[in-house]
């Protein structure tokens, strides 16, 4: 019997972890957000506007939405590695949405401070 | 054909306790090992040991192995030889120590040692009162202790055949044993394994009978090999029948459970065990509590709507302490017996449990022949566990002295191995028939292309050794029963297979299994029609009482000509005063 | 009672297909395993392991209508007819319902299931409290059977690199044992985003587990332990 030492990567803890912190960020900010939209008076564009008008509330919904996207790439890699055995195409796929979520993530800064 | 070959230092045959235990040892020492095993080695039938392994720890109350030593030699009802159990009882306390060192989870006392519970037959300063010294793992120590082996095994790096059946050994003619011929179970290959150390650790053949506690492994496949050989199988009258076994089931139910304060109930809902043993009471030795519900069952007081068993009651432990110390017990109730025992107590019967007897060995794992009254040695071949007969169980083995059998001995064998191979450089030459016997065996079961199915022939021959040779014997029923085993044997030679393929063929396997297994079934039905006396597990009719004038002596049946020969029991112990042979009251 | 039951033999067919079985039981089989055994009477082509049957020894691990289980603690009053029972899913079929387990017996093996410990051995046993010992229950219980690994999507998908839920049970049996020495190392060896993490929380394993254990839990609690070195 070969005595090959088997050892782990000594990574995927920290992934773990950022994707339940990220998720309980986003569920306080739901709750947060709802609580402000439903304690207005009523919904329209001009509330929705002054909602995301502090400097606060611009910087907890970038956060938000960076939580999202942290938290998605960690679940779509997560599937991509059940699934996808081909390095090539899993490469691919990895870039892809990457690509994807930085693009989202400027696209963010620029609505958040566009508004 | 041409037979691929392997060699190594030892094969070991068997990855049981005792099996398990002895590779290890082989294995630490770096020699080259091979285990072959039917079943992946944690499948063994160990794992299916309750209750626990006995050593006189002292752990709880006092205790020590000249205590264990008596009452194993009483239990024995003065048949085990004295200086065997000496040497066993002697070395308990390591093995167990061993053992927890290796990682076995034994339950715990209080201040943090290996928890003991009181157990049948054993007891303090000589029979005064029930002792604790089973040392356990809830009621799970068989299946704690042989993964705790297995693991080891695994950190020793031994290497295992798995799923290997083991055909027959090579003996040439100066009597040496060689190695086996084993067949690889996936592909149907046959293989040579040339050792210079064969050890046997093949486990009982309780599944000669038809209520049996035992699994559908255990086939005495050891024993059947060994007599094939022109080896002697000693003592094979003595078969324990356990007090508890789940009525119609025949699973297990630890004696653990009345260690733990349950007892047996006839259908008056009298505490009957208290008329046969009354100091300690349902925790008398297994025979005893056998006879006496089967006596009870015979007089017309056993429970259930044709009075065919017996209650036990262990409700009154409660919930709590039966979920912490017999959790399997509880799952096995309500699986097999459809009873809640934490409200309703467990119809059981005796059931077949364990091989008294087996392959003569003497307490360094060395098979021997008995020769003009001596012991000769039987060069390269071993065997340890209940395969072997040492003989520490004698006519009745007490409950935990089975584990603590398996390592004791597992060991000493491996030790003796070691020692044996030291000194032997190369492997001796094969024999030219090396492979003769078991290639014609598989040859017979490819080309037969009629006659009887092997279950049908295994079916009468359990139903032979159920009905003639059971907790109670009768003069005329054993001459039927041999003469009807040996037509049984008769028809094995002429079973047949309707599956002639190669891969795991499942059909084949029990028909070999069926070959050892009929060897066990006839050496235990002649065995115990010639002894004419009631010891132990053997309890005659017409010979109602212990004879030490006239048998205090040991059983040798030799396959050819169905011979018997007698070895005297060995009173005298390593070190201490023998014990002399006492009316045996509990 | 009627039975459909995947067979297949390599040394004869071409392809696995299923065979119904319509056979006449004795009052004694009580017991899924009783039928199967009963039926091997017939035919003793229809090949299978099983050993102890009293589900101790983890032999005949089975899918028995859609769900892996013990043939020999399934009660045939508790299943639906026709009995449907195929092998293992996820890995090799060898024969019928005999599946070849190397696969899932390396991962347990890649654990290093054994007790680590290098300082001396006292002269009597490692002292270990009644409440430590409890740490153990239901964990040390696995029977190997694969019942559990092979009802876990994640470890069908990479049972090559995946520990699966029995080794990590395994695992944790080591990492919560007071007398074990070796945590770092064992944790080590699991931190990593095939061994440990392809664990997605599914729990088949806990559903399906005959001896009712909790794989999924020891899984967070080697989290835990993770989790807690790090911070």
């Amino acid at each position: 019997m070969v005595n090959r030492i088997v050892v782990g990567a000594h990574y995927g803890l920290r992934d773990w972890l950022l994707q339940r912190i990220t998720a309980v960020f986003m569920i306080v900010y739901i709750a947060v957000f709802f609580v402000q939209v439903l304690s207005g008076p009523t919904l329209d564009f001009a509330t929705w506007r002054m909602l995301f008008t502090p400097q606060w509330m611009k910087y907890a919904t970038l956060l938000f939405l960076f939580s999202l996207y942290l938290h998605a790439w960690i679940g779509v890699r997560d599937i991509v590695m059940d699934y996808i055995k081909h390095a090539g195409l899993r490469l691919a796929l990895y870039s892809v949405f990457v690509a994807a979520l930085v693009v989202y993530a400027a696209w963010s800064v620029r609505i958040l401070w566009g508004i | 054909m041409s037979i691929s070959k392997r060699q190594f230092d030892a094969v070991v045959v068997g990855a049981g306790g005792s099996g398990l235990r002895a590779a290890l040892q082989l294995a630490e020492a770096n020699l080259k090992v091979a285990v072959l095993s039917k079943v992946f080695p944690t499948r063994s039938h160990t794992v299916a040991a309750q209750g626990g392994v006995a050593a006189s720890l002292g752990n709880d109350g006092e205790d020590n192995w000249h205590w264990h030593m008596f009452d194993t030699v009483k239990g024995s009802d003065y048949l085990g030889d004295q200086d065997a159990i000496e040497f066993m009882c002697r070395k308990a306390n390591e093995a167990v120590y061993e053992l927890e060192h290796f990682g076995m989870p034994f339950d715990r006392t209080p201040d943090g040692k290996i928890y003991q519970r009181p157990f049948g037959g054993q007891t303090r300063n000589y029979g005064e009162g029930p002792v604790k010294r089973s040392c356990a793992a809830a009621d799970r120590t068989g299946h704690a202790m042989l993964h705790t082996l297995y693991q080891r095994n695994l950190r020793a790096h031994t290497q295992f055949f798995v799923e290997w059946m083991a055909l027959d050994l090579i003996r040439d003619a100066a009597g040496d044993v060689l190695g086996v011929v084993a067949m690889e179970m996936e592909t149907g290959e046959v293989m040579i394994l040339q050792a210079k150390a064969t050890l046997l650790a093949t486990g009982g053949a309780g599944r000669i009978y038809s209520a049996s506690t035992n699994a559908f492994i255990n086939t005495g496949d050891g024993l059947g090999m060994a007599a094939r050989a022109g080896i002697p199988l000693e003592d094979m009258e003595f078969w324990q029948f356990h007090p508890t076994g789940v009525a119609g089931a025949g699973v297990l139910i630890t004696e653990g459970v009345r260690g733990e304060g349950g007892f047996l109930l006839n259908k008056n809902g009298e505490r009957f065990m208290e008329r046969y043993a009354p100091t300690v009471k349902d925790l008398a030795s297994r025979d005893v509590v056998s006879r006496a519900m089967a006596t009870e069952i015979k007089e017309g007081r056993g429970a259930g709507k044709d009075g065919e068993y017996i209650l036990l009651k262990l409700d009154h432990l409660g919930a709590e302490v039966i979920d912490k110390r017999l959790p399997g017990i509880r799952e096995i109730a309500m699986k097999f017996a459809n009873v809640d025992c934490t409200k309703d107590p467990i119809p059981v019967v005796p059931t077949c449990h364990y091989q008294m007897g087996g392959i003569p060995t003497n307490i360094h794992g060395q098979v021997y022949v008995p020769d003009a009254g001596g012991e000769k040695v039987v060069h390269g071949l071993y065997a340890a566990g209940e395969c072997s007969c040492v003989s520490v169980h004698g006519a009745n083995r007490l409950g935990t002295n089975s584990l603590l059998d398996l390592l004791v001995f597992g060991k000493s064998a491996a030790e003796q191995i070691i020692r044996d191979i030291g000194s032997e450089k190369a492997q001796k030459e094969l024999p030219k028939d090396a492979t003769d016997r078991p290639l014609a065996r598989l040859a017979r079961l490819d080309s037969a292309t009629s006659g009887e199915s092997v279950a049908e022939v295994g079916a009468e021959m359990r139903r032979t050794m159920q009905l003639h040779c059971g907790v109670f014997r009768f003069p005329d029923s054993l001459a039927e029963g041999v003469r009807k085993m040996l037509a049984v044997a008769e028809r094995v030679k002429h079973t047949f297979i309707k599956d002639k393929s190669k891969v795991f063929n499942t059909a084949r396997i029990e028909a070999l299994e069926l070959d050892n297994l009929v060897e066990t079934a006839v050496a235990s039905m002649i065995s115990a029609a010639a002894r004419q006396e009631s010891r132990g597990s053997h309890d005659r009719s017409d010979f109602p009482n212990r004879d030490d004038v006239n048998w205090m002596k040991h059983t040798f049946w030799w396959k050819e000509g169905d011979r018997l020969e007698y070895k005297p029991v060995k009173l005298k112990p390593l070190t201490v005063e023998s014990f002399q042979p006492k009316a045996r009251v509990y | 009672m009627r039975f459909s039951i995947y067979r297949y033999n390599p040394d004869t067919d071409a392809a696995p297909r299923m065979q119904d079985y319509d056979i006449q039981l004795e009052p004694t089989d009580r017991m899924l395993l009783d039928a199967l055994v009963r039926i091997k009477e017939h035919d003793d082509t229809l090949s299978l392991r099983r050993s102890c049957r009293e589900g101790v020894c983890g032999s005949d691990a089975m899918n028995i209508n859609g769900r892996n289980g013990l043939a020999c603690i399934t009660k045939l009053a508790d299943v639906k007819e026709p009995v449907v029972i195929r092998p293992l899913p996820g890995l090799p079929v060898i024969r019928d319902l005999i599946v070849d387990m190397s696969q899932f017996f390396k991962q347990y093996h890649s654990v290093k299931p054994y007790l680590q410990n290098d300082t001396p051995e006292p002269e009597k046993e490692r002292l270990q409290s009644p409440a430590d010992r409890e740490e153990l229950n239901g964990l040390y219980e696995c029977i190997l059977c694969a019942c559990c690994s092979t009802s876990c999507p994640s470890f069908w998908w990479n049972p090559d690199k995946f520990v699966g839920p029995a080794g990590l049970l395994q695992a944790y049996r080591f990492l919560a044992d007071t007398r074990d020495e070796a945590t770092s190392e064992r944790l080590d060896n699991l931190e990593d985003p095939y061994r440990l993490f392809r664990c997605h929380s599914i729990m088949n394993c806990v559903d399906v587990c005959p001896k009712g254990l909790n794989p999924t839990r020891a899984i967070g609690k080697i989290k835990e332990m993770m989790i807690k070195r790090t911070v």
